[in-house]
Parts: structure tokens; C-alpha cells; sequence
């Protein structure tokens, strides 16, 4: 069971610099993808893109991905439709690291 | 003929150091980097232990951007409300041999390039590899796109989470118990704020480790390092104790940066930036094989990292094994012979170096730390309580000190802390 999150990332992100690839997702979940293994990205993904609502519906946002494949490792077969490194320079871009 | 000798995938640690060895040798030498800059894409907690660096780069402290060298060493086991640190400073720390300095990866990285670069390297940034290109069984270069690029060898150090050693049958998926999540904000502070705050001459610095309640009990642990003007702090939890966790790990470093023995360190200062990772923790077991015919694998794709919970390190293996890999690639070349059989001698020279000397004899440590989480929850309780008696004086009449100390170990039970002691000490 996962307990009640106080912590906004967005906001975190928010200062994080990106380039995004607005047409080219590098991420695509596939289709009711099982509770148990979303949990399992909820809990591990630092960025927090894996979230359900109150209503138990899952939401996936691959903008503001810090590229570590933690969802990779955990998901491949399970989760996740495609996982590849962003083109182009796109994606996260640190400017401390 | 191969457009290059040599191609380099992932201008990190490994990868530059790897170049620049390869181009001091006259070798024809890619770097290539999916950031649009060495250093965009890596992250590291930090502190990078610098006697390899040296070994590459021997007037490195005078060009190179350090950010505090490191001369306090704590280690903290902590509960939910309270601490106990072990505090060590010494001028040795800080000597020829054993400097070890903070650092932030996206100008280090930068510069660690640009070395590669001035050695003769060619170094293209903001191109990600998809696939390499084969000749039966032989890796004999990359693609990119549309582009092909032929190599005699290619040197994979694309990190952590590598497509390519998968793409290269050097390695499998690695397991979740194999690696640890990070996650670290860096906080800026203005330098005497730090300096104050950490008991840091100018220019010196602190190291941090916690265990316990950082990560709530789960397997992993808290890091502060000082850095010139911000200070890095995060978490590091394996991920497989991570998906047994209640709690998400951001939500675990917003829990850790408001413990009482954390917020006032931070307080003031403003995040300037929010970072994830992979990082290899399943030590000398978790390696996967390491070459084959016409490829190399270095660094953090090689699963080279150790942790003990007060050693952390990575990079100096990194910047290790991308020397030793150069070297073996370099004498392969000049035979014109980069055949797995050949090649083997990457191998047994990372055998007989520090690198796999080290995680050979850590090798055990891994799967200890994942069986003993009392080392998590238990132990950081007990040295609290411990010290709580020692501290806390209300007035009734004193206990003898022999029992104030095995009272709480007792609560534990005594044959369980010598049983977990002595399993840590043959580990280590």
C-alpha cells in the first residue's frame, strides 16, 4: 500500500533544464499494464512521471524523465511498450549533475 | 578500412579517459555523446576519490573543476528523530596520495573531454548510438540514425543503464537486486555558509553517509557532500528493496531533508537543481562479461562500483577501467588483431589491477547488506538508545555504564549482533 505523497516533483523538475521532444515520445506504456508492476514504478521512478488518481487511473507523462532507466530495469516486459534514450540532445540536460 | 581505430560511446569517466589514452597512443579516436555536452547526462553523488585521475592526468588539481577536497569524513546511523555520527578530520585525508575531492559532473565531465579532445580525439556531442554495426559475430562500429560508422574496436561506456552491452551480448537486463536508484538535489548556499555549517576550512570539505532511517528502514542510504557553493544531498535505495517500500523514494529525500539533524543544514539554501540515477551495487558477481570480438565494455556498463555503506565508489573505478581498456584496445590494434581472444587481456589486467581486486574482495558484501536490514532500522535504534542513556540525565540514580550499553544490544539479542558483526567483518 502506498502511502499519502506531500511532495510536489513537478516542482522540483520545474528547475531542471529541458529539451523535449514534443512529437517523438521516447517512453509508451502499453495498454492496462498491471497494478502491481505500475507500483513498483510509482515507488522507484525519482521523477515521479508513474501516478494514480484517487479513481485508481494511472498517468504517465515522459516530460520531465531524468533518463536513469530505473522503469527500464524494473519494467521492459511488463509496463513498458518502447524505452529508448532521447534523439537530438533531447531530454534532461544538467547543468550541475 | 574502418573510418576509425577506435570508437568511444559515452564521453563519461570511463569513456574520456578511455579516448585520451587512445589518442596520447596516435590512435585515430570517436568519442560520441548523446548530451549535448560531456557531462549533461551523468550525475554522481559526489566525491571522487582521485588516484586514478592522477595516475591519467597528474597535474589535474590545477585544471581540473574540483569542487571542495574532502578532509571530514562522517557517518551517521540515523532514526526517525535522532542521529548518531561518527565525525573523523585529519590532515591526511587530505595528502598526495589519498586527496579525494566533491565534484559535479557536468563540468567536470566537460573538462574531462575536452582532455580527450586536446589528445587528438575527435568528440561529437548531442548524438545518441542506437545499435552497433556487426560482421558476423564482430562488433565492427555504430549506428546513429542513418549513420554508420565503422570502428576496429568499440569501447561501450554509455552507463549504468546500457542499451549497448545488451545490443552486444555482453550483458542481460541487469537484475533490480544488481542496482540502486539515486535521487539528489543540489542546493545552493553561499560558500562561508557551508564552510561554517560543515566545519570546513576554504576549499575543504565534508562527506556524509547515513543509514537507517534516511531510507526508512530500506536497503541504501543518505549522502551530503559540500561543494563550493551548494551542497549535494540524496538517496540511494537497491531496487529491489525499493518496490517492497511503502513510500515513494522522492517523498523518502523529502522525509530526509526535514529530519531535525538535516533541516538546519539546508535551511536557506535554494534547490538549483533535481537529479536521478542508476547505480550498479551488485558488485563483483554482477559483472557481465566484459569483451568480445571487436568491444570493450568500461565503467558503470561494467557494473564497476562498490559500497560499503562508508566507501561509495565508482568513478575512480570508472577512470580505471577506461585506462586498462585503452591499453588492452591500443595493443590489440597495433597486433591488428581485436578479437575476443585477444582482447582477453582487458580481463586479466582489470583482474590483477585495484579495480577487480577491490570488488573480488567485497564480492560477498552486496548480498550481506540485503540480508541484514537490521542494519537499516535495528541498529541506527540502538545506537540512539545507547546514547540516549549516556546523554540524557533527569536526575534519577545513574545505571552502571555495563548496562546502559547491553541493555539495548540484549534487545536485539546478543547472539544476533555477534552473528551479524562477525558475517560483516568476513564481507568486508
Amino acid at each position: 500500500m502506498i502511502r499519502t505523497i506531500s511532495v510536489n516533483v513537478d516542482e522540483k523538475l520545474s528547475v531542471d533544464k529541458f529539451n523535449i521532444d514534443e512529437r517523438n515520445p521516447h517512453i509508451i506504456l502499453k495498454d492496462n499494464p498491471s497494478t502491481a508492476e505500475v507500483d513498483k514504478l510509482i515507488l522507484c521512478c525519482p521523477a515521479a512521471l508513474y501516478k494514480r488518481d484517487s479513481q485508481g487511473e494511472v498517468s504517465f507523462d515522459y516530460a520531465g524523465c531524468l533518463e536513469c532507466g530505473t522503469c527500464r530495469i524494473l519494467a521492459q516486459d511488463t509496463v513498458l511498450e518502447k524505452w529508448q534514450y532521447p534523439g537530438d540532445a533531447r531530454g534532461i540536460s544538467y547543468r550541475y549533475g | 578500412m574502418s573510418d576509425y581505430q577506435a570508437v568511444v560511446v559515452g564521453a563519461g569517466c570511463a569513456g574520456s579517459v578511455a579516448a585520451t589514452v587512445l589518442a596520447r597512443q596516435g590512435k585515430s579516436v570517436l568519442l560520441i555523446e548523446r548530451g549535448s555536452f560531456a557531462g549533461a547526462k551523468n550525475m554522481t553523488g559526489g566525491r571522487l576519490y582521485a588516484h586514478s585521475l592522477k595516475a591519467v592526468f597528474p597535474n589535474f588539481e590545477q585544471v581540473a573543476p574540483l569542487e571542495r577536497k574532502i578532509t571530514r569524513e562522517n557517518i551517521s546511523l540515523m532514526t526517525k528523530d535522532a542521529n548518531t555520527t561518527i565525525s573523523f578530520t585529519s590532515p591526511e585525508l587530505g595528502e598526495r596520495d589519498v586527496t579525494s575531492y566533491s565534484v559535479l559532473r557536468a563540468d567536470f565531465d566537460n573538462w574531462l573531454s575536452s582532455k580527450a579532445e586536446e589528445a587528438g580525439a575527435d568528440c561529437v556531442y548531442g548524438i545518441t548510438v542506437e545499435d552497433l554495426l556487426w560482421d558476423d559475430k564482430r562488433v565492427v562500429g555504430i549506428r546513429c540514425g542513418e549513420d554508420e560508422i565503422s570502428a576496429d574496436i568499440t569501447l561501450l561506456a554509455d552507463g549504468s543503464n546500457s542499451l549497448l552491452s545488451e545490443r552486444a551480448g555482453l550483458a542481460a537486463r541487469a537484475k533490480p537486486r544488481h542496482l540502486a536508484v539515486g535521487v539528489k538535489e543540489v542546493i545552493a548556499l553561499d560558500e562561508t555558509t557551508i564552510d561554517d555549517r560543515f566545519m570546513n576550512n576554504a576549499g575543504e570539505g565534508t562527506a556524509w553517509l547515513f543509514a537507517g532511517a534516511a531510507t526508512q528502514g530500506h536497503v541504501g542510504g543518505g549522502f551530503l557532500y559540500s561543494n563550493r557553493e551548494s551542497i549535494s544531498l540524496g538517496l540511494v535505495v537497491t531496487l529491489a528493496d525499493l518496490c517492497a517500500s511503502e513510500i515513494p523514494i522522492y517523498q523518502m529525500l523529502e522525509d530526509f531533508k526535514a529530519h531535525p539533524s538535516i533541516a538546519p543544514l539546508i535551511k536557506g539554501g535554494q534547490l538549483v537543481e533535481y537529479s536521478g540515477h542508476l547505480i550498479p551495487e551488485g558488485g563483483y558477481r554482477s559483472i557481465p562479461t566484459l569483451h568480445r570480438d571487436g568491444c570493450l565494455l568500461v565503467g558503470d556498463a561494467a557494473m564497476l562500483c562498490v559500497n560499503l555503506g562508508y566507501q561509495v565508489r565508482g568513478m575512480d573505478y570508472a577512470i580505471a577501467s577506461g585506462e586498462i581498456a585503452a591499453t588492452a584496445a591500443g595493443a590489440a590494434l597495433d597486433d591488428n588483431d581485436c578479437s575476443a581472444a585477444n582482447l582477453a587481456t582487458y580481463r586479466s589486467l582489470l583482474e590483477e589491477s585495484f579495480v577487480l581486486r577491490d570488488l573480488r574482495a567485497y564480492q560477498h558484501f552486496p548480498e550481506y547488506l540485503a540480508q541484514t536490514k537490521r542494519l537499516f532500522k535495528e541498529y541506527p535504534e540502538l545506537a540512539a538508545r545507547i546514547m540516549k542513556s549516556l546523554f540524557c540525565v533527569d536526575g534519577r540514580p545513574v545505571e552502571p555504564l555495563r548496562d546502559k550499553v547491553i541493555g539495548p544490544v540484549k534487545g536485539i539479542g546478543l547472539f544476533t549482533v555477534a552473528r551479524d558483526l562477525r558475517k560483516g567483518m568476513k564481507a568486508l
